[in-house]
């Protein structure tokens, strides 16, 4: 199954979003929130890439970010992480995480089509 | 080409001369990044410089693109926010460009790298008010002095620096287009970008390091007057 790590510059956040979204994806999504870095707000490379070697059962691995550093971070830590195949998706960090988990829960799920389902998100509004 | 000892040890002083440097002006970096960032800038570099020079025993025995590449890495863990990947990925990135060694050639290959992976991870253009209003003129100086005007190293070098305290002066009067600065829309104009001058700061111990080891001494203050002077 495709993993999701989802990158917030606060471990709380990143935390809700991945909880809102399990159940979403009927509890059997991988997501593993990987927020925060070690003086509280903000995001670390490391933990980025310790997410996507713990949510990768081998099929691969898409990235939730908010925004600045935690794309930049994403991007160093996939380089870093040889052993993952893992791409961010360009939506916003909770419907696109929602939209993400409840894909990989498809028996057709591909990398390419939980990005998509993520950045489905982009075009979403509130009222009407 | 100096043998890779020297090269070595030369990469090691300038660590430390970075590092130290970093120290000394945590406090400043911190109040311009208080102005229109977050009010990490100085403590961040400083952390992660730090324990980039603390580890000068583990970095004795590497060959000089291995230090810098260590350099990178260690700041990438330890730095946090967006500097950690805009420096230490950019400086990990351009370190394979020392893998025959440091020469003039291949510093300019390096320094080209490394500004390429700046603009590359952040999106930063000339004018955004970041770190590449700094670096551009840099390089493009350091670049030009070195390949086309085939000034020693020490003296492109100096030239550069020349360059990027112009730019980090260009960050004062202009809007921020990226980062955390850009939220503030109008009131980041009149603030001097931290980055910027954290990377100003870098290259004055850079051209430090090189007078020491390239056994030159650059009057700066007498050349930047005759460049005002010219026209007059």
């Amino acid at each position: 199954m495709i993993g999701l790590v989802v990158v917030s510059h606060s471990a709380k956040a990143a935390e809700g979003i991945a909880e809102v979204a399990a159940q979403m994806g009927g509890g059997n999504a991988r997501i593993v929130p990987a927020g925060g870095d070690e003086d509280g707000i903000g995001t670390s490379p490391d933990r980025i890439r310790e997410g996507i070697a713990e949510a990768d059962d081998g099929d691969g691995v898409v990235v939730l970010v908010d925004l600045g550093s935690a794309v930049m971070n994403a991007e160093l830590a996939i380089e870093m992480a040889m052993d993952s195949e893992a791409v961010i998706a360009d939506a916003p960090i909770l419907e696109g995480t929602l939209n993400a988990a409840v894909e990989t829960t498809s028996k057709k799920a591909t990398l390419d089509s939980v990005v998509e389902r993520a950045e489905d998100a982009r075009d979403y509004r509130k009222l009407n | 080409m100096a043998d890779s000892e020297t090269q070595r040890e030369a990469v090691l002083d300038a660590l430390d001369n970075v590092a130290e440097r970093l120290a000394e002006e945590k406090e400043y970096l911190t109040d311009l990044d208080s102005a229109i960032g977050d009010a990490d800038h100085g403590a961040n570099m400083q952390r992660g410089f730090g324990k980039a020079a603390d580890k000068r025993e583990e970095f004795a025995e590497m060959e000089p693109n291995e230090v810098v590449k260590n350099v990178g890495t260690t700041l990438i863990s330890n730095v946090g926010g967006a500097a950690g990947p805009l420096y230490g990925g950019s400086i990990m990135f351009a370190s394979q460009e020392f893998e025959d060694g440091i020469t003039a050639e291949t510093s300019v290959a390096f320094a080209e790298a490394y500004l390429d992976k700046v603009k590359d991870r952040g999106g930063a253009q000339v004018g955004a008010k970041t770190m590449v209003d700094a670096l551009v003129p840099a390089v493009h100086t350091y670049k030009k002095s070195v390949e086309q005007d085939d000034l020693p190293p020490l003296e492109a070098l100096a030239k550069a620096v020349d360059a990027a305290e112009r730019g980090v002066a260009f960050t004062v009067p202009i809007k921020a287009m990226k980062g955390r600065a850009s939220f503030l829309d109008w009131r980041s104009v009149g603030h001097q970008d931290p980055g910027a001058t954290s990377t100003l700061f870098i290259l004055e111990e850079l051209l430090a390091t090189a007078e020491e080891y390239l056994d030159g001494e650059v009057d700066r203050d007498a050349r930047a007057e005759d460049a005002v002077g010219r026209d007059e």
